[in-house]
């Protein structure tokens, strides 16, 4: 079949398996979560990348305070841009998630539950995830206008020197997100991928 | 001589900056909207229709496509009659980026690269300039997420490697990539000059128009294996799985020294922002 250009309507949502999830994440509904599960997020998210993660390390080793509890929470790896007049937030899709391997596997050591991001997580961070029942989300990369939809508020909650790369809380309502890595090891980056390639060995 | 003015130009920058970071082009919304078709994974389905929604969404509310607004990537062809008034050619452009990036409610991305402080307007853009016949100046905006660029690489192949060699390479890229450069990517891939020479030719392939095939037919043919190659992989969309990891490939080729094969390849996420004008 080849399709012709089609508007959707913008707000419904086909996939059949979704599961509502809110946060704080506890333990008897991170066990239920598998890999390539489709969610719809609720509660309150934290935004950090690059320059707050140096921060949260530098706090913690010197015995200081981080500004969020981190017990049960999400952490979602964004950099918003400018919420223009009238608006919560701006385009707020993820970035890439390697770049805070460095940092995650201390953060998880301390309670936190979940992280949002894209792309692949080192063996490390995977290792913490099934040591402390912690689960990665994947949102979809380049769909911030749509994922905007989704929040409800915003506020600084910390770093506002760093512009982009404060750490945000966020009110989300059905963030749509998948499930990439759960607390059993899976990793939708492999398993599908290995389930579609019909080419040489990825 | 044909007079234009840097107002001229700055207007014209600050207008296509803004309108490429919210308007996704309609070849790309069709290619997405082709690939929902084409996927075989329920979940390389289910993000390609994100995508479509995300850019209606973007559309509708006058907000970006993506957070990542680029670092802005401006091509200029000016005609060999044109005399720029008014200021110089390369301020006007800054002076048109910072506009946007201000008023559009564009995220600044750029910074010191040790440091990291943000330069706090998005400026420097990257400007690529080039004289051509005639008394007009055409501007081409390419918004440039970090994402997809840090998946590029210029490599300097042995000439016995060839055609072969420089497949291989693209896999690899694809493959190094994977999830991280939002794909279903478009890829670009330049072959010969020199080491500069190539990467520009990457770049310049990932502005040609999807669906587009090289005049050349070795070349056209090399794009369709690469293509299907790279589908095959498994990565699909988000690199969650599937069959459309790569919406299209594009191949640049000229003539280089006896003693080399200089390859570049360019990746492009699937938020293919583009924009162009002629004064």
């Amino acid at each position: 079949m080849t399709g012709k250009a089609r508007r959707t309507d913008g707000k419904r949502n086909s996939y059949s398996m979704e599961k509502k999830i809110r946060t704080p994440l506890e333990g008897d509904v991170i066990r239920l979560l598998g890999a390539g599960e489709k969610v719809l997020l609720s509660g309150y998210i934290y935004t950090a990348r690059d320059a707050a993660h140096k921060r949260f390390a530098e706090t913690i080793k010197a015995g200081g305070q981080l500004p969020l509890e981190l017990k049960g929470q999400v952490i979602y790896y964004c950099g918003p841009s400018p919420a223009p007049p009238g608006r919560v937030i701006g385009s707020c899709g993820p970035t890439t998630s390697s770049r805070m391997d460095a940092y995650a596997p201390k953060l998880i050591s301390l309670g936190l539950k979940g992280m949002i991001g894209k792309g692949r997580r080192s063996p490390a961070v995977r290792d913490a995830m099934k040591q402390h029942e912690a689960v990665y989300f994947g949102a979809t990369g380049g769909a911030g206008a749509l994922i905007s939809r989704s929040v409800v508020s915003a506020e600084v909650i910390a770093y506002e020197d760093l512009g982009p790369e404060a750490v945000v809380r966020l009110e989300v309502r059905d963030m749509p997100l998948f499930v990439i890595n759960d607390i059993y090891g899976n990793d939708l980056y492999e398993t599908g991928v290995e389930r579609y390639r019909s080419g040489p060995l990825y | 001589m044909r007079d234009i003015h840097t107002d001229e130009i700055i207007s014209a920058i600050e207008n296509l900056f803004i309108d490429a970071n919210i308007n996704l082009p309609e070849n790309v919304y069709k290619a997405i909207s082709d690939a929902v078709e084409k996927e075989r994974s329920p979940v390389g389905k289910e993000v390609l229709k994100e995508l479509l929604r995300n850019a209606d969404a973007a559309r509708q509310e006058h907000m970006p496509i993506c957070q990542d607004t680029g670092v802005a990537v401006t091509f200029l062809e000016v005609g060999q009659d044109v005399h720029i008034v008014g200021g110089g050619l390369a301020e006007a452009v800054s002076e048109g980026v910072r506009r946007a990036y201000k008023k559009g409610y564009l995220r600044k991305s750029c910074c010191h690269p040790f440091s990291r402080k943000n330069t706090g307007d998005n400026t420097p853009p990257v400007i690529h300039a080039k004289i051509v016949p005639g008394d007009k100046l055409k501007i081409t905006v390419l918004p440039k997420g970090g994402g997809s660029e840090n998946y590029g690489e210029v490599r300097m192949l042995v000439p016995a490697q060839g055609r072969d060699g420089v497949k291989t390479f693209v896999l690899e890229m694809v493959k190094k990539g994977g999830p991280n450069p939002c794909p279903p990517i478009i890829v670009g891939v330049g072959i010969g000059g020199n080491f500069e020479t190539s990467a520009m030719l990457s770049k310049e392939a990932i502005m040609v128009p999807i669906g587009e095939r090289n005049a050349d037919e070795e070349l056209a043919a090399m794009e369709m294996e690469l293509l299907g190659e790279i589908n095959r992989t498994g990565i699909g969309p988000q690199g969650y799985g599937g069959t459309v990891t790569a919406l299209d490939v594009h191949i640049r080729m000229v003539p280089c020294h006896l003693a080399s094969l200089p390859v570049a390849v360019n990746i492009q996420c699937h938020a293919h922002r583009i924009r162009e004008m002629v004064l």
